[in-house]
């Protein structure tokens, strides 16, 4: 499903921040990356989404190139990948619902399975009774399962989360983390960027770990 | 088709919502517009009403005409030939026909020019017409005349409009102002749009990149950005329109007045409809311009 072939990313002046990484993922899988800040983690969640592109190396999605991607292609690329950013990145001038509605607007869905889809989504991760509040007047937990939510209301094979659990209290945490047991359980692809390795242990396949952008076996 | 719709419903949309988003900025944008458009649509205005001004006070006095010579050895006949082709002519509003006895007979009264005449072997006046021409601009009475010319014993055919020429090409002159000023005016509307949408672009710079991150193409990024443009160019180009109605209105008294003193009744016409609707579309389409070189210069590079 996803698959990394001596994937090096490397910034102006000279800074690896992933060098000859390999690794592959099956459908379904649910798989860590752990590492020290800056290791690489975020980069390395970037290049599946092509938001960076490698190096050298050859990163596959769904067997795509997805470094070899035309501009163009890009965003459908996106549309079936779900996307959970580390900032969250979500419209403070938007209410729960249109925050969630928005990657359906971008994909041209009818309004009104839209709307269907976007509560279904809200009632998975617990936040159906505030989808008229903005992002401001929710607590940090409530935020990240909103930025879930929006994650996953394409019903994406794929899901990248970076730092899914971070800033959270111990609580709000394990809240998180089952909402991700809950999408592997149903077959969803999961690739979680996270420090908070013991949350996920019990279900996950595979275990990446990252130091300074090198994975060690 | 129906998502491409909802779409554009939603881009537009957006761009209502925003433009209502920032009133006073909305209104000082669209007054710039309306009134750098107001000037060149003023100046049309005022083109076709002292285009019209000019063919009612040339109809209470000088009508441009042309006046056809026969040959001296032209007959009776001949000359009532040619009446009759004059008078079956579709181009010819009137004709007059002056025979050949009248002049001559206009100056034996004239006391110093009777010796002059006295002294002539015969009458060396032919018979004449002076023709005034349904359509009088200069092409329409250059092709009179080349016809005329052709008819038998047509000796010479002299178009009497220099002064058509003169008003022409002042009025030519007036046009190739009122273009230049469209032009001038109209870059500055796409200035104007340029600047306002780069705003817009910069104020939905987060938008714009979590929209392309949840998979937005370019042209779902653009659209409303599109739609902002033309709607700020359109609303600018109504205001254009209304700026000109109320200039019509003012005016209208003191035209009143001078046309009195040239005996003609004229009544200040705004905008026709056609000049309207092409005054909304230009002012449409260069906001629509506007906001795409924006966009090519602000959105070209990135992920």
């Amino acid at each position: 499903m996803i698959r990394f072939e001596h994937v090096t990313r490397r910034y102006p002046p000279g800074m690896e921040a992933l060098a000859d990484v390999s690794f592959s993922m099956k459908p379904g899988e649910l798989a860590l990356i752990g590492g020290h800040s800056g290791a690489g983690k975020s980069t390395l969640l970037k290049l599946i989404a092509a938001i960076e592109k490698p190096t050298s190396g050859t990163v596959l999605v769904n067997g795509q190139n997805v470094g070899a991607l035309k501009r163009a292609a890009i965003p459908y690329l996106r549309r079936n990948l779900g996307l959970v950013f580390q900032d969250q990145k979500l419209m403070f001038d938007r209410n729960a619902f249109e925050n969630v509605m928005l990657p359906l607007s971008i994909a041209g869905f009818p309004p009104r399975e839209a709307a269907k889809r976007v509560r279904a989504a809200l009632d998975k991760v617990g936040l159906l009774e505030r989808e008229k509040a903005l992002p401001i007047a929710l607590s940090g937990g409530e935020q990240q399962r909103l930025a879930i939510a929006r994650a996953v209301v394409c019903r994406p094979a794929i899901l990248l989360a970076d730092e899914p659990t971070a800033h959270l209290d111990p609580d709000t945490a394990r809240d998180v983390a089952e909402i991700f047991r809950d999408f592997h359980q149903v077959g969803v692809t999961l690739l979680i960027a996270t420090y908070d390795d013991a949350l996920f242990a019990e279900f996950a396949s595979q275990r990446l770990t990252l130091n300074h952008g090198r994975l060690l076996a | 088709m129906n998502a491409l719709l909802t779409q554009h419903g939603k881009a537009l949309a957006w761009s209502l919502r925003r433009l209502a988003a920032a009133p006073a900025n909305t209104l000082l944008s669209l007054l710039a517009i309306g009134i750098a458009l107001a000037l060149p649509a003023g100046g049309l205005m005022l083109l076709d009403n002292a285009l019209q001004f000019a063919r009612n006070a040339g109809s209470a006095g000088a009508t441009p005409q042309l006046s056809l010579f026969m040959a001296l050895d032209a007959d009776r006949k001949a000359a009532a030939d040619i009446a009759a082709r004059l008078k079956n002519h579709a181009g010819i509003k009137e004709t007059r026909f002056v025979p050949r006895d009248e002049p001559l007979r206009r100056m034996q009264a004239d006391a110093g020019l009777a010796e002059v005449i006295a002294a002539l072997p015969g009458n060396p006046f032919p018979d004449a017409f002076v023709v005034t021409p349904s359509d009088n601009s200069p092409a329409a009475m250059e092709q009179l005349r080349d016809e005329f010319r052709r008819w038998p014993k047509v000796e010479h055919v002299q178009l009497d409009s220099a002064w058509v020429r003169r008003l022409d090409a002042m009025l030519r002159l007036a046009r190739s102002g009122v273009a230049l000023l469209t032009g001038l005016l109209g870059l500055g509307l796409v200035a104007i749009t340029f600047t306002t949408i780069r705003l817009q672009i910069l104020t939905q710079r987060a938008e714009i990149e979590v929209s392309r991150l949840l998979g937005a193409t370019d042209s779902f990024v653009r659209r409303p950005f599109y739609y902002f443009g033309a709607l700020q160019g359109f609303a600018g180009g109504a205001i254009a329109w209304l700026i000109v109605l109320g200039i019509t209105t003012l005016l209208q008294g003191p035209v009143a007045d001078l046309a009195a003193l040239y005996n003609t009744n004229i009544v200040l016409q705004s905008l026709a409809v056609s000049e309207s609707l092409l005054l909304l579309a230009l002012a449409g389409g260069l906001g629509w311009l506007g906001a795409a070189l924006s966009l090519g210069q602000h959105l070209h590079r990135q992920a």
